[in-house]
């Protein structure tokens, strides 16, 4: 880890300010940013120490329906939540397939917007990367790429972001509050994080400096406690990054899908949302045939950016299926426990 | 450049004085403080064996820089037992194997201490697939974990009893 | 609650240890973190110490940016092939099978990725990291050779430690040409990275000429001997202390470069220097399971009795050392075949060298092996434990000699019964779950040869009726601290809390290696011929003292157990060992034994433990998710000294096996050489919540010629038999069969 300079800021001004310099970066619980800095693959000359911010470790449910969630909330605490489990029961399930009990006990919400993609070839300095140095090429295209993406990717960068939680934000709409030298604004999650195109260097909309200090919850996004569901498929039962990932929400009324919210997360660059899909459920019987052309629309286009990713086509749109199989069937009382595993013996059939 | 700070480990205030900031709590508990109790098995987060209390949560202690803890408490396995009286959990492991080369352990009993107290404070019912899922954060390469969720599942039955007797009482 | 008292025992204690289901003896200090590991010592002014390792695998390295790394504050030497000691001996030099090559900065060259090429000494752990960073290394990189493919196969001079590659007898082609049913099946095993939870550390402090290490090693005396040869000073000068290895799996067999390379930083800076590999500094210089292809040919006639085996290995070693997966082992002695074929081929790459790992060859062997008979058993239209019977090995197939046990079919017997394999629908993909999954099940054969080296021990007997039994034996959490106490207490005729037992380090007598299952009964069998040698001088005492109630019986003629001789057709009359040894004025009595193979009975007997791995499984239909959900394991290894130790021996050995079959992969990128999951993240291993319910029967075997002791080992045997058995569930469950490992959940998407 090299060496650097260490400052603690005592609010949110001064750390906007202390974070502009050249070669800063936040660090709130460090569980990416420690790891990326002992491989090498972040070298920043400052740190700016933002966990005793005031104010930013609340939940906070708002008058108008909306939730605001601080950017410092650790992923436990927000799982276990009593208001954020019971009206978005997707986004606990989510967290709660997340790593592990040590990581989401330290890891906050801003953070896990943040956090990079598990592509080898970015955690290999040796490795040629358009995100770490622009220009720089791909090692990755022509690779070992069965965690890479089959949606969104460019010829510049095939990652995959690897978040579990903002698969569930980003089919909820949420919105992204940041606060930067020009003052406060807030952003779509969907357009927070960029697709790599001819920059995959360019992960977020962030300026230098700027703060990701809460995500708020829409008043919209509570009409879907009762049929949400999160499923992540992986190589092990637990502790594991998704090989795909669907979060999945309906209401239902009189037999008809009212909404429907979609996302998929471990196949693409950022959480994939695709409002065609959503579009083919509203309205639709939710029967196997609907959430076939939701799944559809939600993958099309996709393409494997290496023949050992091929599968993953296939894997996300029945992963999609499953996961609205399982939305249909309504969130479960408890939290599983296996949360978001397809063993997680939860109502929801299967379908051969 | 040195950098002071102090931290509570085991109750007992600890002052130390870092040469850089770089240092994680892991080392600064290891290799400064002398409590090697807790392991490096990663230092990436990867594997557990470092798993130690910080204000009464489990965390990973190789991916905590030690300067930003500061004032924080901390528990380690070298804190459990009271005296030749072995903690409940520790106790656990040993009637129920859940060890063998005994490197992990440090690392999956605070877990398993963190864990207990988590479901406490959520009311949840212990299972033995809760535990397991629980528990796997913390590998273990003897493949111990038969034994380790036993006497986890133990260690938490027996904790919930006495919170039922607690609340009697 | 259970009960604090830190080991729990059945019965009075004077009946003897062995066979009782003690609690870990060092138990109490693991779970308090007080069992001091390698990487735990820190002697006065010690130095951290970190490797630079390469980022190619084959060129050499032009330029290190020593002048950077020695401005960084706290870096107090770099250690380079510039400036690394001479060492008295070539670390390529071969002075025996066991002896392997090693990368110490005699030189520029690389041979693979992650090779060590300097080494940054500094005041600080943080320091020497960043140090090794900043060394930036610039190389001259040729194209590495990657894969089995890379060359074409040569036949090798020797598989694993000095066996031949190509066994056999009969006329395969013939059998198979005669066969009613044939299959050819290709499988390949990918490399394995051993992962010990303890990464290799080495605290190294130089007094002159004699060094003291502590490091983890699965072998005190080899290392001991690796060490002297190469810095040219005796052994008596060395000292290395290894009370608790974190873990070995074969990668401490025999020491690694990276912990010679501490005792050169040490040397090079004249003060102690701790150097603990990072996780990543594991894959490449620690040894691995090699990658291995394995086609399979077999034939069976209509009853379904193989007419032919033939089993053929492609391996992979490194490009400048040998070591050949012997995976065709285990068709040396499992199925009856008139004609069997076992022969290996051999390529050489560019990666660090492969090395035993746990239940080497019979492992990857294994797997293949057990999925073919799978296959086999199918095509003839056989239940596969029906199969399994009917070509039953009554002798060993490979030589004709009798086993010197075999409990086998009481392995089949009890577990098929455990598991209820008799409900199993012989077609793929009958049946599923409440839930919807498909369920599977399978089965798998397990063995592993019942092996013996060389130890010696010394024991001490007390008047006061306590006892000390020392021997350089270790623990990697097989439990040697406990089993082999209670051989001592038992040899010494002593209630175990009266046992002073000390094992851990190379100033003891030699307690051989802790490797290939026979530690129990090597170091075991020397500690159990001193307890021997301390109650001959004992009973010749008090049998030739007429105030002896002993007097007269004969040394023959007497027992020891709980502190006293006892007259084996009398047992009322006894003495203690205080009243025997107050009468001779002595207050103690000395005794050394030792313990190596016996080569008449070697030569008369084939030895194995075996066992039968019954296997469930359930796959999603849709996603292809896999998870185990149910081992059952009957295991029969001869005579079981600690059933709770060993029952843990066969659950991690089970648990290694659900590994293989469906987790570990290492990945290289074939273009550069260098590892993609040199990582706990992606190269994974199982998680708890991966753990099925698991049971272990421990089949009754008495053997009467494979040692003194009776015992053989139980460390390797869980892992084989256990793949194979996931993988034919796997192919229950779905009806595929995959035959490249791991299995994981894109092959059962369909």
């Amino acid at each position: 880890m090299n060496l650097f300079e260490y400052t603690r800021a005592a609010s949110i001004a001064e750390a906007v300010t202390a974070a502009s310099e050249p070669g800063a970066a936040y660090l709130a619980a460090g569980t990416n940013l420690i790891d990326l800095m002992k491989g090498g693959i972040a070298t920043p000359s400052r740190l700016v120490d933002i966990t005793r911010l005031p104010g930013l470790d609340r939940i906070e449910p708002q008058p108008d329906g909306s939730t605001r969630i601080g950017a410092l909330v650790r992923n436990s605490d927000l799982a276990r939540n009593a208001h954020v489990a019971k009206t978005y029961p997707m986004v606990a399930e989510a967290l709660l397939a997340g790593a592990s009990a040590q990581l989401r006990n330290a890891a906050t919400t801003a953070g896990n917007l943040m956090q990079r993609t598990r592509c080898a070839y970015f955690y290999d300095p040796a490795s040629p990367c358009n995100k770490r140095e622009p220009g720089a090429g791909c090692q990755a295209i022509g690779g070992a790429t069965r965690i890479h993406a089959v949606l969104g990717w460019s010829d510049r960068c095939i990652a995959t972001h690897p978040s579990d939680l903002c698969v569930p934000l980003a089919a909820l709409g949420a919105l992204v509050e940041i606060e930067d030298a020009g003052g406060r604004r807030t952003v779509p999650i969907g357009d927070f994080h960029l697709l790599p195109g001819d920059h995959p260097e360019r992960e977020t909309v962030l300026e230098p400096g700027a703060l990701v200090t809460a995500v708020i919850l829409p008043p919209e996004a509570a009409a879907f406690a009762g049929h949400a569901r999160y499923l992540k498929v992986r190589d092990r039962t637990s502790y594991a990054f998704a090989t795909a990932s669907a979060a999945a929400a309906l209401t239902l009324d009189g037999g008809r899908i009212g909404a429907a919210r979609l996302a998929l997360g471990g196949v693409a660059p950022k959480p994939w949302r695709v409002a065609e899909a959503e579009d083919a459920l509203s309205g639709a019987s939710p029967d196997d045939a609907a959430f076939a052309r939701a799944a559809a629309a939600l993958v099309a286009g996709a393409k494997p950016s290496g023949p050992e990713n091929a599968f993953k086509v296939e894997l996300a749109r029945r992963t999609v299926m499953r996961a609205l199989a399982l939305a249909r069937a309504g969130t479960p009382t408890r939290m599983p426990a296996l949360p978001a595993s397809p063993f997680s013996h939860a109502a929801g059939a299967i379908h051969a | 450049m040195s950098i002071p700070l102090t931290l509570t480990v085991n109750g007992e205030r600890r002052d130390l004085v870092l040469e850089d900031p770089r240092v994680t709590l892991l080392d600064a508990l290891r290799e400064r403080l002398h409590l090697t109790g807790s392991k490096k098995g990663c230092d990436r987060g990867q594997c557990g064996a470092c798993t130690v209390l910080v204000d009464g949560r489990r965390v990973n202690a190789c991916l905590a820089l030690a300067v930003s803890l500061d004032g924080a408490s901390v528990e380690t396995v070298e804190g459990l037992a009271k005296g030749d009286a072995l903690h409940p959990v520790q106790a656990a492991f040993i009637a129920h194997d859940g060890f063998q080369c005994g490197f992990c352990t440090p690392g999956q009993i605070m877990s398993a201490v963190g864990l207990i107290r988590e479901m406490r404070e959520a009311g949840e019912e212990i299972d033995v697939e809760r535990v397991r899922e629980g528990m796997s954060g913390n590998l273990c390469r003897c493949g111990a974990y038969a034994g380790i969720t036993e006497a986890v599942v133990d260690a938490a039955r027996a904790d919930s009893a006495s919170e039922t007797r607690e609340k009697a009482a | 609650m259970p009960e604090t008292a830190p080991r729990l025992r059945q019965g009075a204690g004077n009946v003897g240890s062995i066979g009782e289901p003690l609690t870990r003896r060092e138990g109490p200090l693991k779970v308090t973190g007080q069992a001091r590991f390698s990487a735990d010592n820190l002697p006065p002014g010690t130095l951290h110490a970190a490797l630079c390792t390469a980022r190619i695998a084959r060129g050499r390295v032009t330029a290190l940016d020593v002048a950077a790394a020695e401005r960084h504050p706290g870096v107090v030497a770099v250690m380079t092939p510039d400036n690394a000691p001479r060492l008295a001996k070539d670390p390529d030099a071969k002075d025996g099978p066991f002896t392997f090559r090693l990368d110490l900065l005699q030189n520029a060259s690389v041979r693979y990725a992650n090779q060590p090429v300097a080494v940054v000494i500094a005041e600080t752990l943080e320091a020497a990291t960043e140090g090794a960073r900043l060394l930036a290394p610039r190389y001259e990189a040729e194209a590495p050779r990657i894969g089995l493919d890379a060359e074409a196969p040569f036949k090798p001079p020797g598989v694993g430690i000095g066996q031949p590659p190509d066994e056999g007898h009969g006329d395969v082609e013939a059998g198979l040409a005669a066969a009613a049913q044939r299959i050819e099946a290709v499988y390949e095993t990918p490399a394995q990275y051993h992962n010990a939870m303890e990464p290799h550390a080495a605290v190294a402090a130089w007094d002159g000429d004699r060094l003291t290490l502590h490091t983890p090693s699965q072998g005190l005396t080899a290392a001991v001997g690796r060490l002297a040869g190469l810095f040219g000073i005796p052994p008596k000068n060395i000292r290395i202390e290894s009370p608790y290895l974190g873990g070995g799996f074969g990668s401490k067999g025999v020491i690694s470069g990276p912990q010679v390379l501490a005792c050169m930083a040490a040397r090079l800076v004249g003060r102690p220097v701790k150097l603990v590999a990072r996780r990543e500094n594991m894959y490449g210089p620690m040894g691995h399971r090699a990658e291995t292809r394995q086609t399979l040919r077999l034939g069976a006639d209509g009853a379904g009795k193989l007419t032919a085996l033939d089993h053929h290995t492609l391996t992979a070693s490194s490009r400048f050392d040998d070591f050949f997966e012997p995976a065709g082992g285990v068709s040396h002695t499992l199925y009856a075949t008139p004609n069997l074929s076992v022969r290996h081929s051999g390529v050489r790459v560019d990666t660090g060298t492969p090395l035993f790992m746990r239940a080497p060859g019979e492992a990857t062997g294994s797997a293949a092996l057990e999925s073919a008979i799978d296959e086999m058993a199918i095509a003839c239209g056989m239940d596969p434990l029906e199969f399994r019977l009917v070509n039953y090995a009554e002798v060993e197939p490979i030589s004709g000699r009798p086993f010197s046990s075999k409990a086998l079919r009481a392995c089949y017997e009890q577990g098929a019964a455990r598991f209820g394999w008799e409900k199993r629908p012989r077609e793929p993909r009958q049946m599923r779950d409440a839930d919807g999954f498909l369920v599977g099940w399978g089965l798998g054969t397990a063995t592993f040869p019942a092996l013996m080296f060389e130890a010696q021990a010394s024991a001490e007997l007390r008047a006061d009726g306590s006892g000390t039994m020392v021997i350089g034996a270790q623990d990697m959490g097989q439990g040697a601290w406990t089993a082999l106490a209670q051989i001592a207490a038992d040899g010494l005729g002593i209630d175990i809390d009266r046992l002073t037992f000390e094992i851990g380090s190379s100033t003891m007598p030699s307690g051989g290696i802790a490797g290939g299952s026979a530690h129990t009964a090597t170091a075991g069998g020397a500690i159990h011929a001193a307890g021997q040698a301390v109650i001959a001088e004992l009973a010749q005492i008090a049998t030739t003292d007429p105030a002896s109630p002993l007097y007269g019986a004969g040394n023959a003629g007497v027992i020891a157990r709980a502190g006293r001789l006892i007259r084996r057709d009398d047992e009322s009359r006894s003495e203690s060992v205080g009243e025997i040894l107050g009468r001779a004025g002595r207050d103690r009595i000395t005794g050394t034994g030792k313990a190596s193979a016996d080569p008449a009975a070697q030569k008369s007997y084939a030895m194995h433990a075996h066992g039968a791995v019954f296997a469930e499984v359930k796959v999603d239909p849709d996603l292809g998710q896999i998870r185990v959900s149910r081992l059952v394991g009957a295991f029969a290894a001869g005579r079981v000294i600690n059933p709770r130790l060993v029952q843990s021996q066969y659950f991690g050995g089970m648990i290694w096996g659900l590994s293989f079959a469906l987790h570990e992969h290492a990945a290289l990128d074939p273009r550069t050489g260098r590892f993609l999951n040199d990582n706990l993240a992606e190269y994974h291993v199982p998680v708890n919540a991966d753990t099925p319910e698991m049971e272990a029967i421990l089949v009754h075997e008495d053997d009467p010629h494979v040692n003194a002791l009776g015992v053989k080992g139980v460390g390797e045997i869980g892992i084989t038999g256990t793949a194979g058995a996931i993988a034919n569930a796997v192919w229950h469950a779905t009806g595929v069969r995959v035959r490249e490992l791991p299995i994981t959940l894109d092959r059962l998407l369909g």
